[in-house]
């Protein structure tokens, strides 16, 4: 299980470590691969990992459904926590860099530009979840730790919704995540409606 | 043997600016471009050079060079928005070079007195190509400061002796399945379509580009002819020119007909003026070598700078509602 664990550090913190890297051969020598926008390429990279990161998070539930293997829960909330922590570095890349000497900017932006709006309220959103992350708060919050837990299907919800606002034309991208939450949320409401099915069929008889 | 051939310098001194201050002393000696069927002349002795007289106060007044800092050759051929070729800003250059620029013909129609059907060598035949240094401000918020070759697109379209009726000119990009693996994805109603009001084309800063650094332009730039119209959004200046046609009416621009609430038919840059995704009033300046992680935005300036030259083309209008 420890190994698992750590496994699951270190696939998460890789994406992370290659960025860190790239970032320190743009400072040394002005070419860290990171392309002629390197700003828009550190943001655009962040956020796809935060994205993909929640989507992995959500794909844990069906999963052990499937395999029925109730371990995997144990990474649920590791995989949830990178997405938050690749969250926050986005959102700091866009303050400390993208946005660097205009930060009164950003009132404006949140307010005006439907894209960030939502962006920034999935990360909002994603405070308390991390926040309540711990063994303490899940005892302490007992059956509304699940309920408050949900607000994660909004979260990826807003965050898709955030991607596909963000392109030009090309919505191929934010289409394939879009598809892959559709699939995710899709399988739950079928086991719902499954699940009710059988409780009704159960009391019919 | 080609001229980019003839002149090749590895790319990465062509970054260094006081290489290319020195290439261009050697261009002026050489008095190039490929597209007047000079190939050749690089393997006879190169003439003594004689250098390239700096911006005269009359070049920078009418906006033909700035002192801004360059834009590396590297970053002006590798992040380029050519969808033709993909919709990452990587793929145009990643790309094989699947496009074939030579022979290249262009279409000159509508309402002039001589309309033809040009190689482009005779399109702009005996015009001195003329060196540009100009900023280029993309809808998305970065900009270049980039060192163009090309005509004034006045002088060639006076060529075909536009009649009374040509209030417009219409551009068309080449749309070939073949040589363009973006067409495969319909991101643009192919093909790609720019227009331009006569007077704004007329106007001296208004360039048809053959080059870039002085050598011939990359496929990605908008091989082997684009359009460049500096006081604008860089998606105006249209790519790969086959098609040149003088119109009464307004012609369908690509990016007006896909988003008209978002990219208008003028399109000059305006930072008062917003995008629903992008704030216009600064920019990100990609220029310079060294990190670019830590640069400042800069201010976007009305017309990107170039108020001076073209806001009397604009004398009258709200820029608000013809944006």
């Amino acid at each position: 299980m420890i190994w698992a664990k750590l496994a699951v550090h270190a696939l998460a913190l890789t994406p992370a470590a290659i960025l860190a890297w790239q970032i320190r051969s743009e400072v040394l020598t002005g070419s860290g691969g990171l392309g002629a926008d390197p700003i828009a390429e550190i943001e655009h990279r962040l956020g796809l990992w935060a994205l993909r990161l929640l989507m992995i998070a959500l794909a844990v539930t069906p999963l052990r459904q499937l395999s029925g293997q109730p371990v995997l829960l144990r990474f649920r909330r590791l995989l949830g926590l990178y997405a938050f922590f690749y969250a926050s570095l986005h959102l700091t890349a866009y303050l400390v860099l993208d946005l660097k000497g205009y930060w009164t900017q950003i009132f404006e932006e949140i307010a005006k530009r439907p894209y960030i709006t939502v962006g920034f309220l999935a990360w909002l959103l994603l405070i308390p979840l991390a926040v309540t992350s711990t063994q303490g708060m899940m005892r302490r919050l007992g059956r509304r730790w699940g309920q408050l837990h949900q607000l994660v299907y909004a979260i990826a919800v807003l965050a898709v919704l955030h991607f596909w606002w963000l392109v030009k034309s090309d919505i191929r991208e934010p289409l394939l995540y879009a598809t892959i939450l559709a699939v995710l949320l899709g399988w739950r409401v079928w086991r719902k409606v499954a699940e009710a099915r059988l409780r009704r069929r159960a009391a019919a008889q | 043997m080609s001229l980019r051939d003839a002149l090749a310098i590895p790319s990465s001194q062509i970054t260094d600016e006081a290489v290319y201050r020195e290439r261009r002393r050697l261009l002026a000696a050489f008095a190039l471009t490929p597209a007047l069927g000079l190939s050749g002349c690089a393997e006879a002795e190169p003439p003594a050079p004689r250098s390239l007289p700096a911006a005269s106060p009359e070049q920078m007044k009418a906006g033909f060079r700035t002192d801004e800092v360059l834009t590396r050759y590297e970053d002006i051929t590798t992040y380029n928005n050519f969808y033709e070729f993909g919709t990452d800003k990587s793929d145009p250059s990643r790309a094989e070079r699947t496009l074939r620029t030579s022979p290249w013909t262009v279409a000159v129609g509508g309402a002039c007195a001589k309309p033809g059907k040009l190689s482009l060598e005779d399109l702009i035949k005996g015009l001195a190509p003329q060196e540009r240094i100009y900023r280029l401000r993309c809808v998305e918020g970065w900009s270049m400061v980039i060192p163009w070759l090309g005509v004034p697109l006045a002088d060639v379209l006076k060529r075909f002796e536009p009649t009374s009726k040509a209030k417009y000119v219409a551009f068309t990009t080449l749309a070939d399945r073949k040589q363009m693996p973006g067409l495969a994805y319909p991101s643009i109603n192919w093909p790609y379509r720019e227009g331009l009001r006569i007077d704004e084309a007329m106007h001296p800063l208004t360039l048809l580009a053959t080059g870039l650094y002085g050598k011939s332009l990359p496929q990605q730039n908008g091989a082997p002819l684009r359009l460049v119209v500096p006081w604008k959004y860089g998606f105006k200046s249209i790519k790969s020119i086959i098609a040149i046609t003088f119109v009464e009416r307004r012609p369908l621009t690509s990016w007006n007909d896909l988003q008209p609430s978002e990219y208008g038919f003028f399109s000059n840059v305006n930072p008062s003026v917003d995008h629903p995704r992008w704030s216009q009033k600064t920019e990100r300046r990609i220029a310079g070598t060294g990190s670019k992680l830590f640069v400042d935005r800069i201010p976007t300036r009305l017309f990107n700078g170039y108020g001076d030259q073209v806001a009397s083309l604009y004398a009258g209008m709200s820029l608000r509602l013809w944006f």
